[in-house]
């Protein structure tokens, strides 16, 4: 067991560590990097964009958790649309050999494209910014899910698929009863790491399409020389995306086998 | 008429030069309502016999007939006690009961699936943990819930494959003697697969010796006359046990045992242990 000042530290570590970023950040500002606006500079700027959040003057003019909203709307579309093609193509390649063998290489070599290349190839397929943002996202965030599903179905004991040909379980019975939920926390683990990646690819999506949203406005107060707001949606961004990852990381514990935890 | 028949059953991995020949030539009877236990070494191809009488692998050669019907894959017909934990962890042992028991009695109201889970699940003393999940409860209760699934779905024939392998030694004796009883009050025909020969002999009616592979075979049969309900303190000191564990001891480490290469037969040639265990 920690002693108290051990634990008092432990709690009050992570705000050292802000600390010295923002004194950096402060001292760079003030230094060298004139453009760079300085930390009371920034929370200046964008306060009526924080203390205000859902406000909207204006179709570039927008609460900054507004924004967020946007973004999280088109990614909740992005993501669904890889867990709908990731999962299946998961299974596929869990269950068969034959498709492991045909589609593996050709995964190895789609994952590590970046969403900065997908994207004009969206736009030349579907020929508009929304489907073609979908598609980007979908084909950027969805190998997790592919290679993780693929992953817990292998690993399923052979014992449980015995039991379920002993009682001659159908295939989708097999699939419903036994086959989805042993692979279920490897699946969600895949899950969340598709989710990270959606949140990632968003920004470069809205920067390229102009599409309203958190990564639209950076762009755009970018090129307004408003560089505060820069900042303001940096901070934002990894905000979300870290409440993102521990709300699928709840989800994700409760779900893994109770001999694991 | 037989309810289990094996003849002339061989199975091997792998093909050509590289093939292993696990079993060969397996001839077995069991008839109705006997207990029948095979004993043999670890790595024998025990597991692989287990599963050719499951279903779950086709011989390479030979047939298997399940009361008179050449058997075809793997059905609820045969109740099957896995040697790992086979129960589904995400189910409670009530639920990993009942998908067996949704799965035979298709027919019956929601209300007499219930009480017949309730049934098995209080013949292996588990009423109480009926809501648990496996990993709450320890390895031999998870072996019981095992029993109760295998028996719920009414088989033909129960398989137990080395069912208390993985078990300490109390918990494994406290088992033998649940499954003794359970057994003489159902009269399942069961067949079990053990490395133990005490248990065998504790257990069965007839027990029978695989010997060591590759291309393993089983050896003479021996019966086991020792009147039910057998007492495993008293029984130690019966000569009748004594006799049958040497017997099948004997051919475990004689002829049953592994052929070493350039050796005469090791029918005649008896190894110091064997002499010793023979004594």
């Amino acid at each position: 067991m920690k002693s108290f000042r051990e634990k008092a530290w432990y709690l009050i570590l992570p705000f050292f560590g802000f600390a010295v970023i923002l004194g950096l950040w402060a001292l760079v500002a003030s230094t060298f990097a004139h453009n760079l606006p300085s930390p009371a500079k920034t929370w200046e700027i964008s306060k009526p964009y924080i203390v205000e959040p859902f406000a909207k003057r204006g179709e570039l003019d927008q609460g900054i958790l507004r924004f967020t909203w946007y973004s999280l709307v088109l990614v909740a579309k992005g993501y669904t649309l890889a867990l709908i093609l990731g999962t299946p193509l998961g299974f596929l390649l869990g269950r068969s050999k034959l498709f492991s063998r045909g589609l593996d290489p050709v995964i190895q070599l789609l994952r590590p494209v970046s969403p900065l290349a997908w994207l004009p190839l969206g736009l030349v397929l579907f020929e508009k910014s929304e489907p073609a943002a979908l598609f980007t996202i979908a084909v950027c965030s969805m190998w997790p899910t592919v290679l993780n599903t693929a992953m817990g179905v292998r690993s399923i004991p052979k014992d449980y698929i015995n039991v379920a040909r002993m009682l001659q379980l159908s295939p989708l019975q097999t699939f419903y009863k036994v086959l989805l939920p042993a692979a279920l926390p490897y699946m969600f683990t895949g899950f969340r790491l598709s989710l990270g990646i959606a949140w990632l690819v968003i920004v470069a999506v809205e920067m390229l399409t102009g599409s309203p949203g958190v990564g639209g406005f950076l762009w755009q107060e970018y090129n307004s020389l408003i560089y505060e707001h820069i900042l303001l949606c940096i901070l934002t961004i990894g905000f979300v995306g870290l409440l993102l990852d521990r709300g699928m990381k709840l989800l994700e514990d409760r779900l893994r086998p109770a001999e694991a935890r | 008429m037989a309810c289990l028949e094996l003849r002339g059953v061989a199975k091997s991995y792998g093909t050509g030069d590289s093939a292993t020949h696990v079993l060969r030539n397996i001839n077995l009877k069991v008839e109705q309502g006997e207990f029948v236990a095979i004993v043999g070494y670890s790595g024998a191809g025990k597991t692989t016999l287990m599963s050719l009488l499951a279903g779950l692998l086709t011989p390479d050669r030979g047939e298997i007939v399940l009361n008179g019907k050449p058997m075809v894959g793997p059905g609820p017909d045969r109740g099957v006690v896995f040697q790992n934990y086979s129960l589904l962890p995400w189910l409670t042992a009530y639920d990993n009961i009942m998908l067996a028991v949704n799965q035979v009695f298709k027919s019956w109201s929601a209300e007499q699936k219930r009480a017949h889970v309730d049934k098995f699940l209080s013949m292996v003393k588990l009423t109480a943990a009926a809501k648990k999940r496996p990993h709450e409860l320890s390895g031999g209760m998870r072996q019981r819930v095992s029993v109760a699934r295998a028996l719920a779905s009414n088989p033909e024939i129960l398989l137990l494959d080395e069912p208390l392998g993985a078990l300490d030694a109390l918990t494994r004796a406290t088992l033998q003697d649940e499954i003794e009883k359970i057994w003489r009050e159902n009269r399942t025909t069961a067949v079990l697969i053990t490395n133990d020969v005490d248990e065998g002999i504790l257990l069965a009616d007839r027990i029978i010796p695989l010997s060591a592979g590759p291309a393993a075979t089983l050896g003479p049969e021996v019966r086991v006359d020792i009147p039910r309900p057998r007492d495993r303190r008293a029984i130690t000191h019966d000569p009748a046990f004594r006799s049958i564990r040497n017997t099948v001891i004997g051919y475990l480490l004689g002829p049953g045992a592994r052929k070493k290469p350039g050796k005469m037969d090791p029918a005649i040639v008896l190894s110091p242990q064997t002499e010793e265990a023979l004594a």
